[in-house]
C-alpha cells in the first residue's frame, strides 16, 4: 500500500487472483459463430426460469432492455437505478442515431460491411467474433424497436429513412429527429414498465449500488444505499448484471449526465473483475466550448451536423475578427484540405485531434481560443434555411439557448469533449466478467468498439447486449446449476454492508475544508491534461504522481455535510469521486504502458512523419485487462491477444 | 450580476417547509440556472450549512430530471427545462423565488426534490405496446404515413419532467398522459390496445390524485418540448369512444 493512503483499507477479495483470460470466442466461419454458439449453449427449461432471480443494475438501453427481456423470458428481475425513474438513464441523451445493416437504401451495405467498418473504425483493438455478432443482431434491433412503437423518421412513402453518419460511406443510420436515444430508451422503458406491472421486475429507483457480494466464488448480490433514507441493504440473486454506463465523468467536464459514475464497475473491479483498456476514451468533436470556471458539464451536439456544416479556422494565428469579416481565402477548411476523400466526415478521433492541433497553434476561435467554426452558410445557400431547420432545428435551438448566438447567421463554435468510454470491465464472448455470475453489458463493458467507437454504434451495442445477447448467454451460466441457497442474512452480505456503512461514516467524519466538487474539478483537469486527446510518457508520469496526492488530500480534507440517514447529494458525490480518484490512476497506468497511438488515443511518441497516429501491432495487438492489487499498488496486467482472420490490420487512412 | 434567492427549504416529507433568503454575488450571465445553484451550494458547504437539494442529471434538457418553479413559472421564463435556462434571462439584482413542483401527486422529498413515481405508474397501467423481444416482423413491412409518424413523434418527445402538472391549477397530468396515448395511438402498432390503453391510463391518473383538465392551457405553455393541447383533445375523443366500446373500467 502506498504511503499516501492512510485510511483503513477495506478487505478486497483475493479469490480471483489466478484467472486466465479465456475469451470463449468461438472459431469456425465467422457468419456461423453466433448461431453455432447459441446452439451449443445450455438452456434453462421454460418452467424453471421463474426459479431464478437476476439483479440488473442500471436501466439505460443495455440495463433496461436486458431487465425487460429477462422478465419476459420468465426470470425474476430486481432492477436498480440512481435516478427517480428508469426513463432518465443517460442513454436518453444520444441524439444522432442507431446503425443497422438493413441495406434499406440499396447502397451496398451488408452485415459484413458493418462488421468490417466497426473493426476498422475501432482501429483493430476489438474482438472480431463480438463485432460480427453485433452487426448480425443490429437488424433485429430495428425490427424490435419499430414493433414497440419507436417513431423513427420516415420518408413520404411511409418507409424508414436513413442517413449516413460519422465516417460511414453508406446510409445505415436510423434516427428519430435529434432524439434517437430518447426514443429507443422510452421503448425499452415501456417494455420494462410492462414487466413491472406484470410483477416480474421489482424496480428500485433512487438506489445506488455501492458494492458487490461474492459468495463461494460467484457474484450473488449487491449492496445498495437508498438515496432517500440512507438505508444500506443487501439484495441477493443467482446472477448480477451491470449495465451502469461509462466513466467519462472522471474528467469532471464531460457530456455525461452529472450522476454518471464508475462506482458499480469500480467496486466490482476491486472485488476481482478485470478492467480492460481503461485508457480508451472517446473525445467527441462537436461539443459547445467551455465558457468559464462555473461550467458544470459540456453539451454535445450530434455529429450529424458535420454532414452539412464545414469546419474552419482562420489561417492566421491570433486573428480575432468576427467570422463574417474573415474572407474566404484567409480561412482554412482544414479537414477538407487534409482529408479530401472524407472531408468533414472523418472519424471522431481524427476530427478531435485536428481541432486540438489548430487551437494549439493559436488559431482557435471564441473568447477562450478553444474552439473552431462549424459553418452552415454554404449549406443554407444551397438547400435553404428551411431544409437545414428540418434536419437540425432542435440542435440549432439548443445551441442558441446555451450560447445566445444564432447559428443560422453566425457559425457555430465547437470543441472536443469527453463523450464515451470504450474501456470497461473485461467480458468474454458471453458477456461474463472474470467473476463467475457477474455479467457486464453496454458501455460498462469493453467489448465491441476497440480503441474508437463509430458514430451511432453505442445505441446499437447497448440494445444488442440487452435484447439479443445477454438473455441467451446468461441462461448458459444459470443452466450449469450448483447454486447454494443464499439469503440477505448471509454473513458475507453483513460484512459487505458493514464495509459500505463504514465508508459512508468515514466520508462524513472527515470535516475538512474543501468541497467534493473542488476535488473532482482538480482531478478532472489532471486527467484531461495528461490522459486526454494526446498523451506522452512524461505527462502521464506527472499525472501518476499528482493523482495519489489529490486522493490523499481528499481523504484528509474533504467536507461532506449532513448525515447518511436522509437525502444527501454531497455524500453521493463524495463516494463517486473517491472511486474516480482510484480509476484515474489506473487509466494513466494503462495509457503509459500502451506506447502506441491507436483509435481515440494519440501517443506523442508514436506518430508518422506527417503527424498522424501510428499504431504498433507488433507490440500492442492485445486487450490490456488489469487486475486490482490494492489502492496505490501497481495493478497486474493480463493480456488477451487479438487475432484478425477477416479484417486485416491496416493503418487507417482517411486522406 | 447579483441576486437575492428566495428558496423553499424542507428537511423531509413530514416536516413543514419555509422560504429562506440567500444573497449571491458574481453571477455570470453565461451560467445556467443550475450552475448558479451549484455555486450557492459550494458557498453553503464551505460555511458549514446544509446545501440545497435539487434534482438534475443530464443538464442538456432531455432526461426530465430537473424542474423548479421559478418566480411562479414551471421551469422559469423561457419555456425550456430548468437546466437549459441561463442567468442572462434575469435582471441584475432581481429577487428570484425558487420552489419545488407543487402537486398532490408529487410529494416533496426534500427542499426542491419531489417524488414523481406516479408518472411511472401511469405508464405501467398501459403506456406501452405489448410486444416481447423477438418474433417481430421486418421493420419495413408496415409503412406509416409520414404525417402520422411525425405527429406521433411530437407526442413521444415528452420528457416526463412534470412541468405540465406543476403549472396546472388543477394539478392535472392530462398533457403527460395524452402525449403517451397520442404517441402510441397514432401508430398502427398501437391500434390493438388503443382503447384499453386510454381507459387504464386515465383511470390510473385519477387514482394517483392528479386533477382533471379544464382547458386552461398552462401545461402546454410551460412544456419544454412544446407538446400541444391537441393531444388532450385527441385523448378525450379516444376516451369517449373507449367508454362506448369497452364499458366502465371499474367493473373490469
Amino acid at each position: 500500500m502506498s504511503e499516501t493512503t492512510t485510511r483503513a483499507e477495506p478487505r478486497t477479495t483475493t479469490e480471483f487472483r489466478n484467472v486466465t483470460l479465456e475469451s470463449r470466442a468461438p472459431s469456425g466461419p465467422i457468419e456461423q459463430r453466433w448461431d453455432q454458439h447459441r446452439f451449443n449453449m445450455k438452456l434453462v427449461n421454460p418452467a424453471n426460469k421463474r426459479k431464478y432471480t437476476i439483479i440488473v443494475v442500471g436501466s439505460g438501453l443495455a440495463g433496461g432492455s436486458a431487465a425487460a427481456t429477462l422478465a419476459e423470458l420468465g426470470y425474476n428481475v430486481l432492477c436498480f437505478c440512481y435516478q427517480d425513474s428508469p426513463r432518465r438513464a443517460h442513454s436518453i441523451a444520444a441524439q444522432g442515431g442507431i446503425n443497422a445493416a438493413k441495406n434499406y437504401q440499396n447502397d451496398g451495405d451488408s452485415i459484413y460491411r458493418l462488421f468490417y467498418d466497426t473493426v476498422k473504425g475501432g482501429d483493430f483493438r476489438s474482438r472480431e467474433s463480438n463485432v460480427y455478432r453485433l452487426s448480425q443482431v443490429s437488424v433485429n434491433i430495428i425490427d424490435q424497436c419499430v414493433a414497440q412503437g419507436v417513431p423513427f423518421a420516415r420518408d413520404y412513402g411511409g418507409l424508414l429513412d436513413n442517413r449516413s453518419f460519422g465516417g460511414a460511406q453508406v446510409s445505415r443510420t436510423f434516427y428519430a429527429r435529434g432524439q434517437t436515444g430518447q426514443q429507443l430508451l422510452l421503448g425499452a422503458y415501456q417494455a420494462l414498465e410492462r414487466q413491472i406491472a406484470a410483477g416480474k421486475v421489482k424496480m428500485f429507483t433512487r438506489s445506488e449500488m455501492l458494492d458487490l457480494v461474492i459468495i463461494n466464488g460467484r457474484a450473488r448480490g449487491i449492496v445498495t444505499r437508498d438515496m432517500v433514507n440512507g438505508k444500506i441493504e443487501s439484495h441477493v440473486a443467482d446472477a448480477v448484471v451491470l449495465g451502469t454506463g461509462g466513466y467519462g465523468n472522471v474528467f469532471y467536464l464531460s457530456t455525461n449526465a452529472k450522476g454518471c459514475n464508475t462506482t458499480a464497475i469500480w467496486r466490482s473491479h476491486r472485488r476481482g473483475a478485470f478492467f480492460a483498456n481503461p485508457c480508451f476514451t472517446q473525445i467527441h468533436p462537436t461539443c459547445i466550448p467551455v465558457t468559464g470556471e462555473h461550467q458544470s458539464k459540456l453539451t454535445l451536439m450530434s455529429e450529424s451536423l458535420r454532414n452539412d456544416g464545414r469546419i474552419w479556422v482562420p489561417k492566421q494565428a491570433g486573428d480575432t475578427r468576427p467570422p463574417h469579416q474573415i474572407p474566404e481565402n484567409e480561412r482554412e477548411y482544414y479537414l477538407e484540405e487534409r482529408y479530401p476523400s472524407f472531408g468533414n466526415l472523418v472519424p471522431r478521433d481524427v476530427a478531435s485531434r485536428n481541432a486540438k492541433q489548430v487551437c494549439d497553434e493559436g488559431r482557435g476561435v471564441g473568447p477562450s481560443g478553444l474552439g473552431v467554426y462549424l459553418d452552415f452558410a454554404d449549406a443554407i445557400n444551397r438547400l435553404g434555411a428551411n431544409v437545414i431547420r428540418q434536419r437540425y432545428g432542435n440542435l440549432f435551438d439548443m445551441y442558441e439557448r446555451i450560447t445566445a448566438e444564432n447559428p443560422y447567421e453566425v457559425p457555430m463554435r465547437i470543441y472536443p469533449a469527453i463523450h464515451y468510454t470504450m474501456g470497461g470491465l473485461w467480458v468474454d464472448y458471453e458477456l461474463q466478467s472474470t467473476i463467475p455470475g457477474l455479467f457486464v453489458i453496454g458501455e460498462a463493458n469493453f467489448s465491441d468498439h476497440g480503441a474508437n467507437r463509430l458514430g451511432a454504434s453505442a445505441l446499437m451495442q447497448g440494445l444488442a447486449d440487452g435484447y439479443f445477447v445477454l438473455p441467451y448467454t446468461i441462461g448458459n451460466y444459470l443452466a450449469q446449476g450448483g447454486f447454494d441457497k443464499v439469503s440477505t442474512d448471509n454473513p458475507v452480505c453483513r460484512e459487505v454492508e458493514a464495509e459500505v456503512a463504514d465508508r459512508m461514516t468515514q466520508l462524513l467524519s472527515i470535516n475538512g475544508k474543501r468541497t467534493v466538487d473542488s476535488f473532482h474539478r482538480e482531478l478532472g483537469k489532471v486527467v484531461w491534461e495528461y490522459c486526454g486527446m494526446s498523451r506522452s510518457a512524461d505527462g502521464l508520469k506527472k499525472a501518476l504522481q499528482r493523482i495519489p496526492e489529490i486522493r490523499a488530500e481528499f481523504w484528509e480534507n474533504v467536507n461532506v455535510p449532513g448525515q447518511n440517514e436522509n437525502l444527501n447529494q454531497s455524500l453521493e458525490k463524495a463516494g463517486r469521486v473517491a472511486d474516480f480518484m482510484e480509476l484515474a490512476e489506473l487509466m494513466c497506468t494503462d495509457a503509459l504502458h500502451r506506447n502506441e497511438s491507436c483509435g481515440g488515443h494519440f501517443r506523442e511518441e508514436s506518430q508518422t512523419p506527417e503527424g498522424e497516429a501510428l499504431r504498433d501491432d507488433a507490440n500492442f495487438s492485445y486487450v490490456a485487462a488489469w487486475q486490482f492489487n490494492g489502492v496505490g499498488n501497481k495493478p497486474i496486467l493480463n493480456k488477451e491477444q487479438l487475432s484478425f482472420e477477416y479484417v486485416h490490420p491496416t493503418q487507417r487512412s482517411y486522406k | 450580476m447579483k441576486f437575492t434567492l428566495r428558496i423553499w427549504r424542507q428537511k423531509s416529507p413530514k416536516e413543514w417547509g419555509r422560504f429562506v433568503n440567500y444573497k449571491l454575488d458574481d453571477v455570470s450571465p453565461d451560467m445556467s440556472f443550475l450552475e448558479m445553484l451549484d455555486i450557492l451550494n459550494e458557498e453553503l458547504i464551505t460555511k458549514g450549512d446544509d446545501p440545497i437539494a435539487f434534482d438534475h442529471d443530464c443538464r442538456e434538457g432531455i432526461c426530465g430530471m430537473c424542474g423548479l418553479v421559478i418566480n411562479g413559472i414551471a421551469h422559469g421564463p423561457e419555456q425550456t427545462t430548468t437546466c437549459q435556462l441561463h442567468m442572462r434571462s434575469f435582471k441584475h439584482v432581481d429577487t428570484i423565488t425558487i420552489e419545488p413542483w407543487r402537486a398532490t401527486a408529487f410529494p416533496v422529498i426534500k427542499d426542491l426534490v419531489v417524488d414523481r413515481t406516479s408518472f411511472d405508474r401511469i405508464i405501467q397501467s398501459g403506456g406501452y405496446i405489448s410486444v416481447s423481444t423477438g418474433g417481430v416482423p421486418d421493420a419495413n413491412t408496415l409503412p406509416i404515413a409520414k404525417d402520422n409518424a411525425d405527429m406521433s413523434m411530437d407526442g413521444a418527445a415528452c420528457i416526463g419532467c412534470g412541468a405540465c402538472v406543476a403549472a396546472c391549477p388543477n394539478g392535472s397530468a392530462m398533457l403527460f398522459t395524452a402525449a403517451k396515448v397520442g404517441h402510441l395511438g397514432l401508430l398502427p402498432q398501437g391500434q390493438p390496445e388503443r382503447y384499453d390503453r386510454v381507459l387504464y391510463m386515465v383511470h390510473q391518473m385519477d387514482e394517483e390524485g392528479f386533477g382533471g383538465c379544464t382547458n386552461i392551457g398552462e401545461c402546454s405553455a410551460v412544456c419544454p418540448k412544446e407538446i400541444s393541447m391537441d393531444f388532450i383533445a385527441r385523448m378525450n375523443r379516444d376516451l369517449i369512444k373507449a367508454n362506448f366500446i369497452k364499458g366502465d373500467i371499474e367493473k373490469k
